[in-house]
């Protein structure tokens, strides 16, 4: 039986812990969660991602009150009641098409920071696979999203990303059809993306959030030189008063404000784009209602989907499907593939500093290319870059092999 | 220091992506077209005309078929009628005048389908619904657009501009004071107490949509979202030759002045977005809130780590 | 020392507020997005053509989604009611009329009308109403309550308050406070 102070006052901080521990709780997730004091900005992205979920999760309950998933409605739904008449329905419209797009940048830049730094080793590797299943379980998510507004573009993306599940010459159109629960996208197809977009993916999403945070907790926030430190010498210097040496500082309120101050500046960036600049976000082409007998001239994914569904169109049917499965799977092995025993920053890792910008770089090419028509020379330069991501991945275990221990 | 490398970095990268993946891609799927800003070079100078003689001239030449209703002369036939027998219902002449270059107007008079550059969809012994004037003297034509240009109402509203020009091919569902009035290819759908009088007028709709059809090749798009739909520039160089962005396509030439165009769109704006002024006016205030938010937040920050560096 | 804790805390106060002041102006944009629709609140007048309207015979018509009674009185009617009553009557061309909106001043309940005994009884909990629906049986509260209104030569306007309705509601008879059905 747990000890319980009979003269704590209802609901007094004694009387909370004693039934929910919740002094031990601050102590934990708060006032002793201690982060190294040794990082930049590009820390803060995690609370950055956790704010625009909430945007978008809120704008989201909004735009749910108005919308109706109805092949007759959904167009107008969005473009007439929610844009024209519900009070601010515009503005909530804006920024969570907006943030939805904003989101997967702080994904990669979450990402890629997590590659630098190696912060998917040593005790680590739960996080980068939590993390990368959030990338995976976001990615279906946006998706679910941009089929709703019953656009163009939602119509014949629907269209050509269900078609894939055919695999090439396996040709399972059965499979296809029950995916669709339609011979095309129609009624039925935007109804159950309707209940993943709304419903169960945002449930698997914070799941997986809940995860990605549990999994954090006793490896620790990774700091800017890899260094191992001792967390409890170091906790102790600083609750002795001697902050200014601790290589450790409290998760509250010493992480939290830099968190903010970061968040200030993005904030701003992204109301600015909201208000002035967000035809990168919510496409031209998706303000024309969806025709099934009408393939726009140029159709293409979202900016964040445009370097895996570049690798899919160099090849034959077949191999750019490989290819395209390789390349969704193959940044989960990560952990496993990294062979090197140093988990320091990049720039103190020789050839892999290399590799990282090689990497960032290919992929920036491969989203460049997967926009433009495929026409000459770009045919020819994504090939390239398709064949260079994948050897990049080939060739990562054998340089980390080839790393000296640091 | 560091930090501010590290920003650099991001910066870059970000604005690198942005630039190939917005800019340049767009700038590659489409070529660019340059806008003429509605001087109609390549149509004949006209000169002022004689407006009384215009008026004869309108009179006997042009109300067999349309309407102007300025000067109370009703249409011949009803829209649906007359979309039967001619494909569309010719328009009322009461703003045009007021909404199209001088030069285009004598251009079409003169030859409509040459004017509106659709001589390719008259082939094989098909001719424009509207005949040409082309045996009527230069000076007469001058006088009937000076006729016309005095008869025109001088405020005309965006709306009326839009329902002159596009209101007889393009619906605008978006265009009504609650959902379910629209505009419609026949008129301004009234709103109807019995369920039973509200499909009737959509059977009209409907028949005069498949004689448009017909006529047209297939049904031209509501324009409700169009402002969204397309950018500004490529809506100017299609209105003003839609040859140029669309090759082929069956969309006259419509002949707007610049004027007659800034209404258009002002009409388009309005159906189509019309929250852009408050969205305008509000992304101040609230960049200004944030600019006071993140100074706020910088500054805790430093007074937070003051202790810690 | 306590100088710069002081200084943490009044720059954490000064940012939370900020904050917190956001915070409000987002919930009021919130608050402004479950407002009713424009397109709800201007559903605007619906017209009602009394031409042929018949004596006792009870029309039902809709306005902002309510159903709306109107009911042509005979003269036996007319003479059988009291001053409240007579004081309720909407008079188009000629004739007195029952307009009222058909939800029971309880719970909200369409009452339903029994021709034979020229009054109201409302299914949901025994509420009776008279001919001018004045509440003559609880749990009724009050009396139907009178639409806005204006006359038209024979066709009746609900929605637009016209002379008559205004007058009515300087006496108040419309509903809103409770009468004696026999006064």
């Amino acid at each position: 039986m747990a000890h319980i102070d009979e003269n704590a006052k209802p609901f007094s901080e004694q009387w909370l812990d004693d039934r929910l521990g919740v002094r031990t709780l601050k102590r934990v997730m708060a006032s002793e969660y201690w982060i190294p004091k040794d990082i930049n900005f590009l820390w803060a992205m995690g609370m950055i991602l956790a704010v625009t979920f909430g945007i978008l999760i809120i704008t989201g309950i909004f735009l749910l009150m108005y919308y109706k998933p109805d092949t007759a409605l959904a167009f107008d739904s969005v473009n007439y009641t929610i844009m024209q008449e519900v009070g601010y329905g515009w503005l909530f419209r804006h920024m969570h098409g907006v943030a939805a797009s904003v989101v997967f940048l702080l994904i990669y830049i979450h990402m890629f920071t997590g590659i630098y730094y190696g912060s998917y080793k040593k005790g680590r590797e739960m996080i980068w696979i939590s993390g990368m299943l959030l990338f995976v379980t976001f990615s279906a998510e946006a998706f679910s999203g941009y089929m709703l507004p019953w656009g163009q573009m939602s119509y014949w993306a629907g269209m050509v990303i269900t078609n894939l599940f055919s695999i090439g010459s396996l040709e399972l159109n059965g499979i296809v059809e029950w995916i669709r629960g339609d011979y095309v996208p129609g009624d039925a197809y935007l109804t159950r993306f309707f209940m993943l977009h709304v419903f169960l993916l945002p449930l698997a999403i914070i799941g997986v959030i809940v995860l990605h945070f549990g999994t954090l907790r006793i490896p620790h926030v990774n700091n800017q030189e890899g260094e191992v430190i001792d967390f409890d010498i170091e906790a102790q210097k600083y609750l002795d008063g001697n902050t200014k040496e601790s290589k450790v500082i409290r998760f509250q309120w010493d992480f939290l404000a830099k968190d903010f101050m970061v968040m200030a500046f993005f904030l701003t960036f992204f109301f600015y784009l909201v208000f002035y600049h967000f035809d990168f976000a919510m496409d031209p082409v998706n303000f024309d209602p969806a025709d099934g007998l009408k393939t726009p001239p140029h159709i293409y994914p979202e900016w964040y989907f445009l370097w895996s569904y570049e690798i899919l169109r160099p090849f034959t049917k077949d191999i750019g499907l490989m290819a395209f499965g390789f390349s969704q799977v193959i940044f989960l092995l990560l952990p496993f593939l990294d062979r090197s025993p140093n988990a320091i920053p990049a720039h103190r890792r020789g050839l892999f500093f290399v590799w990282f910008w090689v990497l960032l770089i290919d992929m920036i090419v491969l989203s460049v290319m997967g926009k433009v028509p495929p026409v000459e020379p770009f045919g020819t330069v994504g090939l390239y870059a398709a064949l260079t991501f994948i050897g990049l991945w080939v060739l990562l275990p054998i340089i980390t092999k080839m790393e000296s221990k640091k | 220091m560091r930090e501010m490398k590290i920003l650099a970095v991001v910066i870059f990268f970000t604005g690198l992506i942005y630039w190939g993946v917005e800019p340049y891609a767009h700038s590659q799927m489409h070529k660019h077209v340059e806008s003429e800003n509605f001087e109609y070079k390549d149509l004949a100078e006209v000169k002022a005309g004689d407006v009384a003689k215009g008026k004869e001239l309108v009179m006997s030449n042009c109300t067999a078929c349309h309407s102007i209703k300025a000067k109370n002369m009703p249409a011949p036939m009803d829209a649906v009628t007359s979309s039967g027998a001619y494909g569309v219902n010719p328009p009322d002449l009461s703003n045009m005048g007021g909404i199209l270059d001088a030069k285009y107007l004598a251009a079409f008079i003169a030859d409509p389908a040459k004017a509106a550059k659709v001589s390719h969809k008259f082939t094989d012994g098909k001719t424009h619904p509207m005949p040409s004037y082309n045996w009527m003297p230069k000076e007469d034509i001058e006088s009937m657009v000076s006729y016309l240009q005095s008869i025109a109402s001088k405020e005309i509203t965006p709306k009326e501009a839009f329902t002159t020009a596009c209101g007889r091919c393009h619906a605008v569902r978006y265009d009504g004071k609650v959902k379910g009035e629209k505009w419609t290819q026949i008129g301004q759908k009234p709103k109807f107490k019995y369920e039973k009088d509200s499909l009737a007028y959509d059977i009209k709709v409907l028949d005069y949509q498949d004689a448009l059809k017909k006529y047209m090749g297939k049904l031209p798009p509501d324009l409700s979202i169009m402002i969204r739909a397309r950018s500004h520039h490529f809506l100017e160089t299609f209105i003003e030759n839609p040859q140029s962005q669309l090759h082929g396509t069956a969309m006259p030439a419509v002949g707007l002045s610049e004027e007659g165009y800034e209404k258009i769109m002002q009409h388009l704006e309005n159906v189509g977005d019309p929250s852009k002024p408050e969205r305008d006016s509000m992304g101040v205030w609230f960049l200004l809130y944030m600019a006071i938010f993140t100074v706020l937040a910088v500054l805790w920050k430093k007074s937070v780590w003051s202790k810690l560096h | 020392m306590s100088d710069k804790v002081n200084r943490r805390d009044a720059m954490g106060i000064a940012f939370g507020t900020c904050a917190a002041v956001g915070g409000v102006y987002a919930l009021a944009g919130m608050k402004k997005a479950w407002d009713p629709l424009p397109s709800v609140k201007a559903a605007g007048s619906t017209l009602v053509d009394l031409s042929s309207a018949k004596e006792n015979e009870i029309i039902t018509e809709k306005w902002r989604g309510k159903p709306v009674f109107i009911l042509r009185k005979s003269a036996e009617m007319i003479a059988k009611s009291s001053a409240n009553d007579k004081a309720r009557d909407v008079i188009i061309d000629g004739s007195s009329y029952l307009v009222c909106i058909g939800l029971c001043t309880h719970l909200g309940c369409i009452p339903a009308y029994r021709k034979d005994r020229e009054d109201f009884l409302c299914a949901c909990h025994g509420a009776e109403y008279d001919i001018s629906a004045i509440n003559t049986k609880a749990p009724a509260p009050l009396p139907m309550l009178i639409p806005p209104f204006k006359i038209d030569g024979t066709t009746l306007v609900l929605g637009e308050a016209g002379p008559e309705y205004n007058k009515m509601k300087e006496a108040g008879v419309l509903g809103h406070i409770a009468l004696d059905p026999k006064a």
